[in-house]
Parts: structure tokens; sequence; C-alpha cells
């Protein structure tokens, strides 16, 4: 009996941190998102998004930054999506059980998790040196290495999901490969692929350091891709470490801004995966 | 499909059709090989982009490393007026708070891993493990400036001076909490990276934890387990290769966190004993001198940090995968 109830106690203390590490978890995500709420909506008004970032001592908006943000994310994700759809394709299409397949699975792994600081620097090397200046080319460029390995994973899990009869069915109508892939594979695995590119969209909307050393910042309204532009991320990193309570306050509502978008995407796309796979 | 398409050939009549039918399945024959070599070409994309970084990061910092060789490794210094480099402060605030993280992180990941496969009510799962996942959702300057405005202010008044005190007369631990309560610092640092990391190993080894047989489950409970028993004897074990991938996973992203890092480790380059006290890190480093560098060498230096952090993570992260591949990969995601 004593074993018993010794045992049970062991189980109920253990359970019982359990029990506090999910609060504690839950607990942190809702003070962070509560701050955020708190002290980002104080000053959450129209002028923030159709004035510029101000002058330290004024007030402004996030005109700029939220225009550069949606420029270069975008144009990531034109430059990073093909690619990553493409490479994934080979990797479950055409390749799956080659050895170059794994190898490149296993290096697509490491991109994946690799610190986006280094891209940074890898950006740097081997653009901003050579055009000798900073440019949005060079955030988007920054911004879509973390794209193609994000798009290249969910791409291949999704196609593989495609059950092969559907290929097969399409294969034996004399369909080429090229066809089949793109008229039925893709199709089928729509809702995965969206899903997938949408996750990268929230991924790169809320990456600061390869921006820090590819783009720079700007003061200015800019939508010259060959200079320097203006990112919410890159001002929010400025303002924040600024002693002006002005560019701290706006530092808040950008902050509010990009995790609203950024937890908008990811629910969004969970919802469109949980829809259109069972799982 | 080159046997029907030449029975196809065959079986038409007229020349005309013929050429026809050909030209098509030529044209079929065309646009297959033109994507499936661009498909191709986009996978060892792949591949050359890991070239690429490597490549890049070295050439980066060959002018530091002909400068400085291996003592950069273990010289303090780091001078730019003179223009000496050495990577231990960094080095040494990497590795502080990538271990304080973990030590936090691990504990709470796996207990709210077990919560979630064997203590939560089924409608719970989902939406508990979606808030989890939420957490890592939230880029990482949010934590940096959440940390700076609210956490470290609280540290600094609430947590921090009476550690101070606390500790004040035990010997070790009085000068891993000693100098005055900045609030920023290696500890407040560790912290923020703990909630970061926290759900990347909660989610993997939640999955980890699904693969295990319930027979084995069962059996145990048939012998008269309690539930704790059950996870303690038959599912940490029987899944400890994947648990050590889902923590060098959490630890590969604690090493390369940036902007978080930056805003609440205070950007001195000391690497003293106190783990109250402001000191840097290899990314904070990079993010807060990199535009400022002025001399090649400070660059160079800096890009040499950033390899050292590359080759540190690869390695970590490399080894994760492969302890995590076979698990992956039966998931099918």
């Amino acid at each position: 009996m004593s074993l018993y109830g010794r045992r049970r106690r062991r189980a109920q203390l253990y359970f019982g941190l359990c029990y506090l590490s999910v609060a504690i978890g839950l607990g942190w995500l809702a003070l962070i998102l509560g701050t955020l709420i708190f002290e980002g909506s104080r000053n959450l008004s129209a002028s923030i998004f159709t004035q510029m970032t101000p002058p330290p001592g004024s007030g402004g908006g996030l005109l700029n930054a939220v225009a550069g943000s949606a420029i270069m994310t975008t144009l990531g994700m034109a430059i990073g999506t093909p690619l990553g759809l493409l490479a994934g394709t080979y990797l479950a299409e055409y390749g799956q059980h080659s050895k170059l397949s794994s190898v490149i699975r296993f290096i697509n792994d490491i991109l994946l998790s690799a610190p986006s600081i280094v891209v940074g620097l890898f950006i740097y090397e081997v653009i901003v040196v050579r055009m000798g200046h900073f440019s949005a080319i060079a955030g988007a460029a920054a911004l879509a290495v973390i794209v193609i390995p994000i798009v290249v994973r969910t791409t291949e899990d999704m196609l593989l999901l495609v059950p092969g009869s559907l290929r097969e069915a399409a294969s034996a109508l004399g369909l080429p490969r090229v066809t089949i892939i793109r008229k039925i594979a893709y199709r089928a695995a729509r809702a995965g692929l969206i899903t997938g590119a949408l996750l990268a969209v929230a991924r790169i909307s809320g990456e600061t350091a390869p921006l820090l050393f590819t783009v720079l910042n700007n003061q200015f309204f800019s939508i010259n891709l060959n200079g320097p532009m203006a990112s919410l991320p890159a001002v929010i990193f400025q303002f924040a470490l600024s002693p002006y309570k002005e560019w701290q306050q706006l530092a808040w509502t950008g902050a509010l801004i990009i995790t609203a978008a950024v937890l908008a995407l990811s629910i969004a796309a969970r919802a469109l995966h949980g829809k259109g796979q069972p799982r | 499909m080159r046997v029907a398409s030449e029975m196809a050939i065959e079986s038409a009549e007229s020349r005309p059709a013929k050429d026809q039918l050909a030209r098509v399945l030529l044209g079929f024959r065309l646009r297959d090989t033109a994507f499936r070599l661009l498909a191709l070409a986009s996978a060892w994309g792949v591949l050359i982009l890991l070239g690429g970084v490597i490549v890049s990061l070295i050439a980066g910092s060959m002018p530091a490393i002909k400068a400085f060789g291996l003592s950069f490794l273990w010289t303090e210094a780091w001078n730019p007026v003179t223009e000496q480099f050495g990577a231990v402060a960094p080095l040494y605030g990497t590795a502080m708070t990538s271990l304080i993280a973990m030590v936090i992180a691990v504990p709470s990941a796996l207990g709210i891993a077990i919560f979630l496969t064997e203590l939560c009510p089924y409608r719970l799962r989902r939406p508990v493990g979606i808030a989890i996942e939420l957490l890592a959702g939230i880029p990482s300057i949010i934590y940096g400036i959440w940390g700076l405005f609210v956490f470290a202010p609280f540290l600094q008044q609430h947590i921090e001076p009476p550690l101070i005190a606390a500790f004040a007369n035990v010997p070790v631990l009085s000068s891993l909490f000693s100098g005055p309560p900045y609030g920023i610092g290696v500890l407040t640092a560790g912290i923020i990276l703990a909630i970061m990391v926290l759900p990347i190993i909660t989610s993997i080894s939640r999955d980890v934890f699904a693969t295990v047989p319930s027979i084995l489950k069962e059996a145990a409970y048939g012998v008269g387990c309690t539930t704790w028993e059950v996870v303690r004897f038959i599912v940490i074990p029987y899944t400890r290769a994947g648990l050590i991938g889902a923590v060098m996973l959490g630890l590969g992203r604690a090493l390369g966190e940036t902007m978080a890092v930056t805003f609440v480790i205070g950007n001195a380059h000391k690497a003293g004993l106190s783990l109250l006290a402001p000191a840097t890190s290899i990314s904070a480093t990079i993010a807060n001198e990199f535009t400022e560098a002025v001399g090649g060498l400070h660059t160079s230096a800096l890009i040499e940090l950033g390899l050292i952090l590359f080759v540190i993570t690869f390695i970590i992260i490399a080894f994760a995968r492969l302890l995590l591949v076979r698990l992956v990969r039966q998931e099918g995601r």
C-alpha cells in the first residue's frame, strides 16, 4: 500500500511539473501578446499607414517601412518560390530515391535551420560588395535564400502525399510527365503548396538579421530597388534602441503590426492545411 | 509511354497524320526534358547555395584568418581602433546564453510534450499544440523588444537584487550572481532564448513521442505501471535518439538567434563570470557592428565570427538531422 502510494505521489509530482510547464508556456505567450496589444495599440491610428517615419521628437507613421517590407517580401517570394517549387518537384517526382536527392534533402534541412544572420553575411559578400552599395535587391535576395528551403521542404512533402495511382492513371492516358506534374500533382497538392508559401511569407516578414547589412534602412519613402529601403523590422530595431520616446512608441506599434500579420498568416496556413489534407 | 506512342505511329494510316503525331510526341518529349532539367537545376541550386555560403564566408574572413591565425579563437581583445580582434567574448556569450536557454527549455519542453501526448484531453490537444507553436511563429525581434522594455526592467527590479543578496556568501554562486543588477545581460538573454527554443523542442518531442507503439505502452500498463512510469521507462527510452535530435535542433536555433539576443545581452565585449553582467554573443556582435565597421580587418573579423557560428551550427544541425531523419521521414513531414 505504501509502495503504491509512493509511486502515485511521484507520478502526481512529475505530472504537476508538466502542468506547470504548460502553464508557463501558455502564460508567456499571453504575456507577450498582451503587452504587444497594450503598448502597440496606444497610438495605432490611420496616420501610421499614411505618414513617413519621423525625425526624433515629432509624430509620424510607418508608411515607408510597411511599403518597403511589402516590396521586399513580395520580391523575395517571387525569387524563392519558383526555385523552391522546382527543386521540391525534383525531389518528389524525379529523383525520389537517388543519392543526389538524399544529399539535397540533408543540405536543405540544414539550410532550413541555419542562422539567418549568416544568410545576411553571404548576401553581403556576394551582392552588396559586388554592387558597392546596399540595396533592396540584396535584401530580397537574402529573403529568397530563406524562402527556398521552406518551399522545397513543403513542396516535396505535399507532392509525396499525392497518391501514385493518380499519376499512373494520367500516364496511362499518354500524358507526358510534365503535364502530369503540373496538371495533376500540383493541383492535387494545391492546398499544401499554398500552406508552404504562406508559412514562408510569415517567416520572412519578421526577419531582421539578414536585412541589416543588405538593405540597411531608409528614413524616407523609396521604391528604388537599387538603393537602401526602409523595412518594418529594421525600423523597429533602430527605433526601439533609440532614446526617444516617440520612436520607441512607433517601434511597439510596428511590432504589433508585424506580429498580427505573421500570426494571421500562420493561422490561415494551419486552417488551410487542416482542411486540405487529412492528417 | 514510348511503346504506346510507337504503336500509335504504326497504326496511323496516312503520312501527314503520322508526321503530325510524331511532331506532337516530339513536343511532349522536349517539354518533358526541359522541365526535368529545370527541376534538376533548381535542385542543384540548393547545393550551390550551401556551397556559396561556405565559400563566401571563407573568402570574406580570409584577411582576418591571415592576420590572426588560430589565435583568433583564444584572444579576448576586441578593439577596432588598434585592429585587435579575438573571438573569446562572443564565443563565451553565445555558449553561456545557449547553455542557460537549454537548461530552462529542455525540461519545460519535455513537460509540455508529455502533457500533449499523455495527459491532455483529446479535445484540447490541437489548440494547446497550436498555441505553443504560435510562440515559434513570433518573430525574434518581437522577443527582443519585449525583453528590452518589459522583461529586463522586471528582472532588474524584482529578481536580480534578491539573487545577488541570496548568493552573496555562497562560494561559486556569488561570482555567478555578482555586480550591479543591470537587467540586461547573459541571464536575461538566456531566458529569452529559452522561450524561443521551447516550441521547437516541444513540437519535435511531441511528434517523436507519437511514434511509440501503443502496444508497448499497453503492455506496461498491463503489468501495473503508473502513467508516469510508462513515460519514464517506456516512452522516453524508446524515443531517446529523437529527443536528442530535438534538443540539438533547439540548440542550433539558440546559438544562431540574433535579434532577441542583440536587444537584451548588453553588447559589452567582456567574458566575465557574472551572469548578470552585460556581455555579447557572436550574432549580436555581427548585428551591432557590421554596418559600422570601417576597417577591412574589422569587417573580416566579423565575417570570421559568422563563419565560426555557421560551422558550429552546421555540425549541430547535421547531427540532429541524422538522428531525426528516420523518424521525420516516417512522419512524412
